[in-house]
């Protein structure tokens, strides 16, 4: 594969946010320490979501559900069985991928909406289940794990994980199997007329997705020590679809602003409305409950109105209008040559 | 026997409810493709402003009733002029993010600006039951079956007969013609998005006595029984989300009757959806709905 200019710029935002991340436990104190092992695991699951939805195209409000499996695979097996939890982490994925899978089979001969309607089942169901079958999985009180981790064992755990989630996203989707998806995506009968298999790719694409969001699911448990069903109610789901499109649809690097999007937005939910409402002379009680909802509810909305493709939108556009400053700057042109200013569309 | 009817009867009067909130879904399909993931909490707003109307400031149910749905009508068009409007040309689902969106905001708006614990919101109707030979009927149930039905004539009487009907249902076909033989097509858009609210603050307005207290996120299993009831009917046909709807309450309450051990409420829910997700799978138009050709 030859690299050309379209994929410098990525790549380079991906190490940029890599030595990042390596380098934040240096300052950062335990407490957001934990709470970016959290980012981590809602970064996993949302790269999972990213794939089927910014990717091939299809809605999915199911994935809380699919974290649920991931959830309890972990805690059953490490607390029942006595594995090691971090060994139980490919098994998480298996297990929801497959799950994934087998749903995505029938659920995918829907379209668009039939199919995220169909996925709105995925949580109830396996909440229903979860607290039906008490023996297994504790029941609605949850059931807690073997052991506790602190802040910086979490997120020392949570973060190589989901690097190499990020770079396996990235394999995939650059390949045949990538080219599949988007083909799907754009129309679903060209698709199928130069050849590719509708049914098996949607179902791949979904039980991919879904074991990535087991994963995301796994780490979630492991990082809190505790399981709970009602930690993955379809509430997850949508805040895991917001954080995609606020992170920006098609983009996998835009997934980070996606998942800071998650864990930070509802906890900073107070300041950030006191912050809007300072200024236009409202006095609403920003603790009330609520509030986080309307909060990041009106974000989505302001994203989808001025800023379509999220987060990494935004950064392309900066990125267009630097290198555009940088190349025709008047100036540095040699002498007597006008440099024409060029307007992209 | 007795048993049969008694729960045949309790579920069409769940079936009601869940009906005309599919019927909200159909109405908002059918004129712009997109399904309205915030039409049950569409719904449970106009029942707090219903539920504010009686508790705070005295009023008895009917006048209430009556002014949530006005009131229900004027938001929902407000809603599609504001937020939906501006994302007309937008993709299918950058609309469904902004459904999901109003989602969330209206949900929070409820629980900020009523708190979220439990309201209480009594039935207009007698709580009885009558006695039709050995079967008790509950009247709860034949009430609301009534008052959906008067919904269902009056809104397709609206369509069939009235001027303004053939203009909704010329704009939902073919807007561009419509436009050209001068119908207002965004106009008629809202006047639907303000039907499909009012006919959500009807269900909710009923689904909420119906479980004696209701809190924010009450609407939330009523949605979710509205969409499979679209879908089973077809989710371009409104007389199959009226019979997707009654179908779907009598086959649950059946189940939860006759199969006790296996069936607690917890896991009505998954019951039905699975039955869903099979009727799709032999028929994925729904039982009503005709399968459309798509032009490349």
């Amino acid at each position: 594969m030859t690299l050309n200019r379209g994929f410098l710029v990525p790549a380079g935002l991906a190490l940029a946010g890599a030595l990042v991340i390596v380098l934040l436990p240096f300052w950062l104190e335990d407490t957001n320490e934990y709470r970016f092992a959290f980012v981590a695991a809602f970064f996993i699951a949302a790269l999972g979501l990213q794939i089927l939805t910014g990717y091939a195209g299809q809605i999915s409000l199911g994935h809380s559900g699919f974290m649920l499996i991931g959830a309890y695979v972990t805690t059953i097996l490490s607390v029942d069985h006595g594995w090691n939890d971090l060994a139980t982490i490919p098994l998480a994925g298996l297990v929801s991928a497959v799950a994934g899978f087998l749903f995505g089979f029938p659920a995918l001969r829907l379209r668009g909406v039939y199919l995220a309607l169909a996925t709105f089942a995925i949580p109830i169901a396996l909440i229903a289940l979860a607290k039906k079958y008490e023996g297994l999985t504790g029941g609605g009180g949850g059931k807690s794990l073997t052991r506790v981790l602190t802040g910086h064992e979490a997120y020392m755990t949570t973060w190589p994980i989901a690097g190499v989630m990020f770079v396996l996203a990235w394999l995939i989707l650059r390949g045949r199997l990538g080219r599949a998806f988007r083909t799907i995506r754009e129309s679903e009968i060209a698709a199928v007329s130069v050849g590719v298999n509708l049914t098996l790719t949607k179902t791949l694409a979904f039980g991919i997705s879904a074991g990535f969001a087991g994963i995301g699911g796994s780490l979630y448990a492991i990082t809190i020590g505790f399981v709970n069903p009602d930690t993955f109610l379809i509430a997850l789901s949508i805040l895991l679809l917001v954080g995609v499109i606020v992170g920006g649809l098609g983009s996998l690097v835009g997934v980070i602003f996606g998942a800071l999007f998650i864990e930070y937005v509802p906890l900073y939910a107070p300041e950030i409305l006191d912050w809007v409402q300072r200024p236009v002379g409202l006095n609403l009680d920003p603790k009330a409950a609520g509030a986080p909802a309307v909060v990041y509810g009106s974000i989505l909305l302001l994203v989808l109105y001025v800023a379509p493709n999220g987060v990494a939108g935004l950064l392309r556009s900066a990125i267009r209008i630097l290198r555009r400053r940088l190349y025709t700057s008047t100036g540095t042109g040699p002498p007597g040559q006008v440099v024409p200013k060029r307007r992209e569309a | 026997m007795t048993q049969f009817v008694q729960q045949v009867v309790a579920g069409l009067g769940d079936g009601a409810i869940y009906a005309s909130l599919a019927l909200a879904l159909v109405l908002i399909y059918r004129a712009t493709h997109v399904i309205n993931f915030a039409q049950g909490e569409m719904g449970m707003f106009s029942t707090y402003i219903a539920w504010s109307l009686i508790t705070n400031h005295g009023w008895s149910f009917w006048p209430a009733f009556f002014f949530t749905i006005l009131v229900s009508f004027l938001g929902g068009a407000a809603i599609q002029q504001t937020v939906i409007r501006p994302l007309s040309r937008a993709g299918e689902l950058t609309i469904v993010m902004a459904t999901i969106a109003l989602l969330v905001i209206l949900n929070g708006l409820a629980s900020w600006i009523w708190k979220p614990d439990e309201k209480l919101l009594l039935s207009p109707f007698p709580t009885g039951t009558w006695s039709v030979g050995d079967v008790q009927v509950p009247q709860q149930s034949v009430f609301n079956l009534l008052v959906v039905l008067v919904c269902v004539v009056l809104l397709w009487a609206f369509f069939r007969f009235t001027k303004m009907g053939l203009a909704l249902r010329s704009s939902a076909v073919n807007p561009t013609a419509s436009r050209l033989l001068g119908v207002r097509v965004t106009w008629m858009l809202a006047i639907g998005w303000g039907f499909a609210a009012a006919l959500s603050a009807v269900a909710g307005m009923l689904a909420a006595p119906a479980q004696f207290v209701f809190s924010p996120n009450f609407m939330q299993v009523v949605i979710i029984y509205a969409f499979a009831a679209a879908v089973l009917g077809g989710i371009e046909s409104p007389v199959g989300a009226v019979v997707g709807g009654l179908a779907l309450g009598v086959t649950i309450n059946l189940l939860g009757t006759y199969l006790p051990g296996q069936i607690t409420p917890d896991m009505r829910l998954p019951v039905a959806l699975a039955i869903l997700l099979a009727v799709l799978i032999f028929r994925p138009a729904g039982l009503l709905g005709r399968a459309v050709v798509r032009r490349v």
